[in-house]
């Protein structure tokens, strides 16, 4: 602020809320923005095919299709595929979260939550969080569909709960990711433009439906070392017996990693872009 | 402070002694090299209804959006209700109502819904989020599409709604950017009977038009900005009066009639008018008076127009008289979007 004019007074007194109240504002305007978040995703059902019918056609393309040409050493194929396709539903799912955050910038929405008195962070918190309930849904949905097509966990109740939790937590971290690109985009379009090519070399260039040995050797070094690769090789352990405790950390790690870089990155195209 | 019940026309008190309900001093904002503010000083007091006039890209949305919290600014004060909007920002929140060009609602959301997640979200006592809404369907038309889906609304439809939820936690002060852009004339006459209400209730309000006789009707007090400065200030009636008096239209006989019908007219003009063809256009003095004059001087020299159009002075005329230049000529730059791209260069 430079000097102004004429002096002005301040002639209200303010007090900013205490502490408590401003935590407890923050969850209840971040549970606002996520019921409504929620109801949005209920009511535009081509998100809901996109997040939910699609993985459904990849499980019965590569059950069906393109898994008998694919030779996994040692598991039966469907339960190879199961984890990949768990990894691809979460991260094409996080697309949403672009899609969505780039509509309420447009639209004029994320100004007016701006002239509110709502948590800074409401907006943000509520997209990433929607968008993990629908993931606990769409997987709900995706195991069921497994074990239809006969896919079988190896291990016990545990290791597939924590299977099922670090797929949420990758796609939550994945969404802070895609809340990026929403803000960067021109439009809601232009985010599922910008999308894509970051999703498809994470999700094919993957162990997520081939072993990583059927690669050429170039392509491995990428496939070896990259977020989908490490998620679903853990959730692959974790289902089908011979979890080691490296490969799960290794893909916390990742999950942990990407939230690190990627939240800090879109808090600050938040509060540039609206 | 919000449900301060008001027995009188505040702003029109002289003896009311309050701050003004909005104050800007020196405001300046550049988004990368376009200086979008150079310098806005205003103050609208409280009660009263001012209109911010000017082309896109004058710094009208700019100043709304620093005064409303949504921008920071580069330099200058602004406060609302005493409360600086850079120091704190919360507390302003708390007592502004912002209707912007876009209608901010939730189009899968229904007209209820909007209202309601505008109400838990402005903090509304639980057991009032829902009678609130109702109320304000009422108020706005809208109880009859309250459990329809935003997208199916008309564009007025969607105007009201977003008016409406400007004032959700019953702001004392409201800032409406452009509320009647785009609408028919139905829907433009329809919000201006809600917002002269809010305005008898004693609701500040800071509008923004391109329309003077939008300003012209609901405003107290008019500010005309362009390229970021205010450049005229005053009640609708002085602005009128120094800058786009009525403008009169004669058709005469012919080409050496309106020549001569030029040389006669000239006294009664705020300039010499002008002739085009057979036809003198002239910018009244005075208003109508000036029109019967300058009819009986016509008369008096033999000079009888065939044809006459009266038209009021638009914010065309304003601009032309003030600038030199039509209001429309601007560079049509979006500010909003200029601000949205403006970190990615």
């Amino acid at each position: 602020m430079t000097a102004t004019t004429y002096p002005l007074d301040a002639g209200v007194d303010v007090d900013a809320p205490a502490p408590s109240l401003r935590m407890r504002r923050a969850v209840e305007d971040g549970a606002a923005v996520t019921g409504r978040n929620l109801r949005g995703y209920l009511r535009t059902p081509q998100l809901l095919v996109f997040s939910s019918i699609q993985p459904v056609i990849f499980v019965l393309l590569f059950r069906y299709v393109f898994g008998g040409a694919i030779r996994v050493p040692g598991v039966p194929y469907v339960d190879f595929l199961m984890p990949g396709i768990f990894a691809q539903t979460v991260v094409f799912g996080a697309m949403a979260t672009a899609i969505g955050l780039s509509t309420d910038l447009h639209s004029g929405l994320l100004e007016r939550f701006r002239s509110l008195p709502i948590a800074r962070s409401a907006a943000l918190a509520g997209r990433t969080t929607a968008d993990l309930v629908r993931n606990v849904f769409v997987l709900v949905l995706m195991c069921a569909v497994g074990f239809a097509v006969g896919w079988r966990v190896h291990t016990d109740i545990g290791s597939f709960l924590a299977a099922m939790l670090l797929m949420l937590a990758f796609g939550y971290a994945m969404s802070w990711v895609f809340a990026t690109v929403g803000l960067i985009a021109r439009d809601a379009e232009a985010a599922q433009a910008l999308s894509f090519p970051v999703l498809a070399p994470l999700i094919f260039a993957s162990s997520a439906f081939v072993p990583v040995t059927s690669m050429p050797g170039w392509l491995q070094t990428f496939a070896r070392n990259q977020p989908v690769s490490a998620v679903t090789t853990a959730v692959r352990e974790l289902t089908l017996g011979g979890a080691t405790v490296g490969h799960v950390l290794t893909a916390i790690a990742w999950c942990v990693g990407i939230v690190a870089v990627a939240a800090p990155f879109a808090v600050r195209r938040f509060r540039r872009a609206v | 402070m919000r449900d301060t019940p008001r027995t009188h026309a505040i702003g029109t008190d002289p003896y009311d002694i309050r701050p003004p309900a909005i104050r800007v001093a020196g405001l300046t904002k550049r988004f990368g090299d376009l200086t979008a503010l150079a310098g806005v000083d205003l103050e609208v007091p409280a009660g009263s209804v001012l209109g911010l006039l000017g082309p896109n890209g004058a710094g009208k949305t700019t100043t709304v959006r620093i005064l409303t919290t949504v921008i920071a600014a580069d330099g200058g004060t602004a406060e609302v209700l005493g409360i600086d909007v850079a120091r704190s920002p919360d507390a302003v929140r708390d007592r502004i109502g912002l209707a912007g060009q876009y209608a901010a609602v939730d189009e899968n959301l229904t007209g209820r819904e909007n209202l309601r997640l505008i109400a838990r979200l402005t903090h509304l006592p639980r057991g009032d989020v829902a009678p609130r809404a109702d109320e304000l369907l009422d108020r706005f038309g809208l109880t009859d599409a309250a459990n329809r889906p935003v997208r199916t609304y008309s564009g007025g439809m969607r105007r009201r709604l977003d008016v409406a939820a400007a004032l959700v936690h019953r702001p004392p002060v409201l800032f409406l950017d452009e509320p009647t852009t785009g609408l028919d004339p139905f829907g433009r006459s329809n919000l201006w009977e809600v917002i002269e209400d809010l305005a008898a209730d004693g609701t500040t309000v800071l509008l923004t038009t391109q329309y003077l006789e939008e300003a012209d009707r609901l405003a107290d007090d008019i500010v005309v900005i362009d390229g970021g400065r205010v450049i005229a200030e005053g009640t609708p009636t002085e602005l009128k009066a120094r800058l786009g008096s009525t403008v009169v239209e004669l058709g005469l006989a012919g080409d050496n009639d309106a020549v001569r019908a030029t040389a006669v007219l000239a006294p009664f003009g705020v300039r010499r008018p002008t002739r085009t063809g057979r036809v003198v256009h002239l910018e009244l003095a005075d208003g109508p008076s000036a029109l019967v004059q300058g009819l009986r001087a016509l008369d008096h020299e033999g000079l009888e127009p065939l044809d006459l159009a009266v038209r009021e002075p638009s914010l065309d005329d304003v601009f032309l008289a003030l600038t030199g230049r039509p209001a429309s000529d601007g560079d049509g730059d979006d500010e909003r979007e200029l601000s949205t791209t403006g970190g990615a260069a």
